[in-house]
């Protein structure tokens, strides 16, 4: 199981997975936005999304739990 | 005559500009978001506006709510400042029919710098040098080799609709490119919506550096000498000085004249800049032009002693720019850092709140500041919070004098780059004056890479 957690504060711009999608390692899971920045968080393992604790227009905080790989 | 002006801007800029209107007895309102409320600029303006929710298109690039205050409020022209709607030409058209006078140039010169193609070729017919590249789109991969091969490698791939990084790459080879021509097509098209991709030849070890001019209704252009902008991270940057420590009188000359028969070629009015690309025998490419007040304009009223707001109101006003070329001079060194709200090593952003600010104070330093004391910094628009100008009879002592400033600026409660522009000024190829756009690669982040 992994956990992706967000590398920044800001909100959620887009998500481009959707549970029980499969994923590639390295694969964009969301697109996170914040002081006009965009930033690609990829997933860091291949599996199946388990779960994603955001949705689109969230603000998130730096550390915290995006989505569940399994 | 212009007599009272609303800003359509925030932070620091906001800020500067309604200093510039209070000396010249102009009257000013201020226009806001919601999360802007405690903003300093929101304060120190005659009169302010809330504009609506935080997001920008319901706020700062909202025009027709904007209009609307500019109306009842009876301001009789707009400042754009830098960014938002400082360079969209449809704003400026609405601001003439509203018949409010819009302080920067007209909005079909606006549109003709606007699009990189268009400017390009404008630039191009006008007798400036352009960096080797496409005029269009790339139509596919064998053309895309087939363009390589004419301008050699090392090349910068953009995708047209990109801006702030994404789409943009730097290929080596023709295995590279293919590679890097997919996948860039394919991720401009998913977030942009338009896969177009162009070609630009990049150059090595090149230089950033722009021309600031001024040129008013009467046809008369001025140029105030360069910056040197290069130390950029993320393509945005966090250093700048003037003048530039690396090229020659005779380039700078060159420059210098060059910006203004290009300017003179477009009809161009207002305060502008022409950016530059230089490589390391000083030939000079033209990169972009920027129709509004620029971020570091601050450090060429340093050296030259103008307020470039004021002749911007001035030039607005239609008032002949009563300088000559030949009466301009350079007056000392100013340098300039960029104060961001950010991690000084990843660059990604640091919103948050400020429980403590402390910024150095004295005769060679000026500070711009977007934010106070216990303040919340919000993840809704630019990174940057701040800006500090320190001057110096020469270079040495600028440097000097921003070592000492740096060492006394306190935030804390948001991460900063203050650290990173501290390792930047005590750097010896900083000091050396030779700083390339590939510096902050180069000779700050190798600083952190573990073996």
């Amino acid at each position: 199981m992994q956990e992706v957690k967000a590398s920044m504060a800001g909100s959620v711009w887009k998500i481009t997975v959707s549970e029980g999608e499969s994923v590639d390692s390295g694969q964009d899971v969301v697109i996170l936005e914040s002081m006009k920045m965009e930033i690609p968080i990829a997933a860091e393992q291949t599996g199946t999304v388990k779960e994603l604790k955001v949705a689109e227009g969230d603000f998130v905080n730096e550390g915290d739990v995006i989505a569940i790989i399994e | 005559m212009i007599k009272k002006i609303l800003i359509a801007n925030r932070g620091e800029i906001a800020s500067r500009i309604i200093r510039t209107c209070k000396r010249l007895n102009i009257q000013t309102v201020a226009v806001y978001s919601e999360a802007d409320q405690k903003a300093p600029f929101v304060s120190i303006a005659d009169e302010s506006f809330l504009l609506g929710p935080p997001r920008v298109n319901e706020s700062y690039l909202n025009v027709d709510k904007i209009l609307q205050i500019a109306n009842e409020a009876n301001a009789d022209a707009i400042h754009p400042g830098y960014g938002f709607l400082s360079e969209n030409a449809s704003f400026a058209k609405r601001c003439q029919n509203a018949g409010l006078t819009f302080i920067g140039p007209a909005g079909h010169i606006m549109e003709k710098m606007g699009s990189k193609i268009e400017a390009r070729e404008t630039m191009q017919k006008a007798g400036v040098p352009v960096v080797p590249g496409t005029n269009g789109a790339v139509a596919n991969v064998e053309e895309a080799i087939r363009i390589a091969a004419e301008i050699g490698y090392p090349i910068m791939l953009k995708a047209s609709a990109g801006g702030g990084g994404i789409g943009m790459q730097v290929v080596h080879s023709d295995d590279e490119l293919t590679k890097a021509f997919a996948s860039n097509s394919k991720r401009a098209e998913t977030f942009f919506g338009d896969g177009a991709m162009f070609m630009e030849k990049k150059l090595e070890n090149a230089h950033h550096i722009e021309i600031q001019i001024l040129a008013d209704q009467h046809g008369n252009v001025v140029h105030l000498f360069e910056r040197e902008c290069s130390i950029q991270r993320r393509n945005q940057k966090v250093v700048e000085e003037a003048p530039s420590p690396f090229i020659s009188e005779n380039t700078r000359m060159k420059m210098g004249e060059t910006a203004v028969k290009a300017a003179k070629a477009i009809g161009y009015t207002n305060a502008g800049t022409i950016e530059f690309l230089v490589d390391e025998s000083e030939n000079f490419y033209f990169l972009e032009m920027n129709t509004r007040i620029q971020v570091e304009h601050a450090i060429t009223e340093e050296i030259t002693g103008l307020d470039i707001v004021e002749e911007q109101i001035r030039i607005a006003n239609g008032e002949p720019i009563n300088i000559n070329q030949d009466e301009l001079t350079i007056n000392g060194h100013a340098i300039e850092v960029r104060i961001y709200a950010e991690d000084p090593v990843t660059f990604f952003p640091s919103p948050g709140h400020i429980h403590e600010l402390h910024v150095p104070a004295g005769e060679n330093i000026r500070n711009e500041l977007a934010v106070t004391d216990n303040y919340d910094v919000t993840p809704f628009y630019d990174p940057m919070i701040g800006k500090l100008i320190v001057t110096g009879g020469t270079r040495k002592e600028a440097i000097a004098a921003l070592k000492d400033a740096l060492a006394n600026y306190h935030i804390k409660g948001i991460k900063t780059n203050v650290s990173m522009l501290q390792t930047i000024v005590d750097d010896a190829q900083f000091k050396s004056g030779i700083t390339t756009t590939a510096f902050v690669q180069d000779h700050y982040l190798t600083k952190f890479q573990t073996n």
